[in-house]
């Protein structure tokens, strides 16, 4: 017998032989129809459904200019989420997951491109017309050095990081070293060496308040465009999604993405997928979303085959809850036994 | 109409009709009569989920006809955005009770394995078909799930040809690919389940009840077939 054939259990379902009744199909069906359409109705008009205004970009760097200015310096030195992130973005390895020998992020490679210090601060800056600090400030970043761009980046963002960590860690950050102008918006940086660097996040702040860096994020070739890749990943590095995430509950020790704004049921059905990064050893796992879509992919692969997988096909018939679904027909057991 | 008395032997079209009339006759196709085991509150959930389809299709297609930002700005748009959410959730509410009852009929029993694969790879294909929505939804809702969702999916190497931060994309998958993959399945389900029958009850030897004569003549000729063949189908599965 073949493997193939040892999965399969004897199949002693015989033919039905006894009776029929009377049944209208089409009848059935456009009840059902007016049943569901009518209960979705009534969901409608008792709980509407949710619409939080998306995040801008301009909207993040007027609400909480040092984030922006903080996240810009990280994207600028390379040193972001997503200018570490690794494939399908850039060849770092910062989000690279494996499991064993298994490191499927890297096997189809660089599909969506982003280079976060051009993409996110000098291209946009590149679009400020008539700017000649701008414009000499630029120009010397561009002709310095690797090493000397990075130094830069880091004198200017050592600050901003400490601060932005106090603020985590609800501590009183160093208002003396970074600062906010009130009536302007810019942000002040108390920082030694940073060369060109303040001028250029100061100008891309500028340029973002008046939303030219939502704009510049999806100018590409072609007049239409469809991907936020850029503008997303850019405000994700940031803390405007995420604080608001938290507040709406969708944070992923609070069950993530499965839940949607506002009181809504959200994808309920994702809640097995979700579980996983609620425990040990994955709620800590650097390797998390691989391992939790290599669960799931397993569980969803067993769900399909159930019929061939011996104990989990047989529990029906072990735990007679088929007695109560087919209660009224169990009910006339009493009856002679057919023919079969 | 046939265009001549006797169609050639070697005729595709004839060859189609043939076979697709001898799997699937027309009385079990649309049946008028069902097995009288087919009575329980688990047949309900069944149907309820072709209803719910067609309830967020039809609402969808709404959306569609509009354009994905019309919903944002107007209450009509907002109406059918609610009737289109709510159908969804029913949708998956009663297609996972539908599940769990077939799993526990064991209904894949009497050859019918097909039956059960096209009604599990409904769901799954159903879930991104849901996720794409959300991520298509041009709100905060589909920022966070969107950025959030890409993870998993990139650790994977999924991301690198099916973007859920490239709204474009995700659009084309929501409101055509995926739903006609999702409608595809279920109209394999259905047909499988018409050509199978509804799955009979488990130990059913002992418990049969024999078919009066008379009933089981009638339930011959609205099956197309004998009372001791395959069980005709019903619209429940």
């Amino acid at each position: 017998m073949s493997a193939l054939g040892k999965l399969w259990s004897k199949d002693e379902t015989k033919p039905w032989k006894g009776g029929y009744q009377h049944y209208d199909l089409v009848k059935e069906a456009s009840i059902a129809v007016g049943v569901v359409a009518l209960l979705a109705l009534l969901l409608t008009v008792l709980f509407s459904s949710p619409d939080e205004k998306p995040s801008t970009i301009a909207q993040w760097s007027r609400d909480t200019p040092i984030n922006f200015v903080a996240t810009a310096t990280d994207e600028l030195d390379g040193t972001s989420p997503t200018a570490e992130y690794g494939p399908p973005y850039n060849h770092n390895s910062g989000s690279v997951q494996h499991v064993l020998f298994l490191h499927p992020q890297r096997w189809l490679g660089v599909s969506h491109p982003i280079n976060t210090s051009r993409d996110y601060v000098i291209g946009p800056l590149e679009t400020i017309p008539n700017d000649p600090e701008l414009k000499s400030a630029l120009a010397q970043y561009k002709a310095a050095p690797e090493k000397q761009q990075k130094e830069w980046a880091e004198a200017y963002g050592k600050p901003l990081g400490e601060y932005e960590t106090a603020v985590e860690e609800k501590k009183t950050p160093n208002e003396k070293a970074v600062s906010v102008n009130p009536s302007t918006g810019a942000v002040t940086v108390q920082a030694s060496g940073a060369g060109p660097v303040p001028v250029m996040i100061g100008s891309l702040l500028a340029l973002a308040r008046s939303g030219g860096v939502d704009g510049s994020l999806l100018t590409s070739n072609q007049f239409f465009q469809t991907d936020y890749t850029k503008p997303l990943l850019f405000m994700a590095d940031g803390s405007v999604l995420a604080e608001r995430a938290e507040a709406q509950h969708l944070l992923g020790e609070q069950w993530g993405m499965m839940n949607e704004t506002g009181s809504y049921p959200g994808q309920v059905w994702l809640w097995l997928y979700t579980l996983w990064y609620q425990v040990e050893p994955f709620k800590s796992s650097p390797n998390a979303d691989l391992w939790v879509m290599l669960i799931m992919g397993l569980l969803s692969t067993a769900f399909i085959c159930i019929p061939f997988i011996p104990g989990i096909r047989d529990l029906p018939r072990k735990i007679p809850i088929h007695r109560l679904i087919w209660r009224e027909h169990y009910a006339a057991g009493a009856a002679p036994p057919a023919q079969d | 109409m046939s265009a001549t008395e006797t169609p050639p032997q070697s005729s595709w079209t004839v060859k189609l009709r043939e076979r697709a009339v001898e799997a699937l006759p027309p009385e079990k196709l649309l049946p008028d009569g069902q097995p009288t085991y087919v009575a329980s509150w688990i047949y309900i959930f069944g149907v309820a989920s072709i209803a719910a389809l067609v309830c967020l299709i039809a609402s969808g297609s709404i959306l569609a006809l509009k354009g994905p930002a019309w919903w944002h700005y107007t209450s009509v748009g907002h109406f059918f955005n609610s009737i289109h959410l709510w159908s969804v959730e029913i949708f998956f509410f009663v297609m996972v009770v539908h599940l769990w009852g077939k799993y526990w009929m064991a209904a894949w029993r009497g050859g019918r394995t097909r039956v059960w694969i096209t009604g599990a790879v409904t769901f799954l294909v159903a879930v991104p078909c849901a996720l794409t929505g959300y991520v298509s939804q041009q709100n905060f809702d589909a920022q966070w799930i969107s950025t959030q969702a890409k993870d998993g999916l990139n650790s994977v190497g999924v991301g690198a040809f099916f973007n859920v931060t490239n709204f474009g994309q995700m659009y084309s998958y929501h409101v055509l690919l995926l739903p006609l993959a999702v409608v595809a399945l279920v109209a394999s389900h259905v047909l499988l389940v018409r050509r199978h029958g509804v799955v009979p009850p488990i130990d059913l030897k002992s418990r049969i009840t024999p078919a009066p004569a008379a009933a089981a003549a009638g339930a011959a000729g609205r099956q197309g077939a004998p009372a001791d063949t395959q069980p005709a189908s019903g619209a429940r599965s």
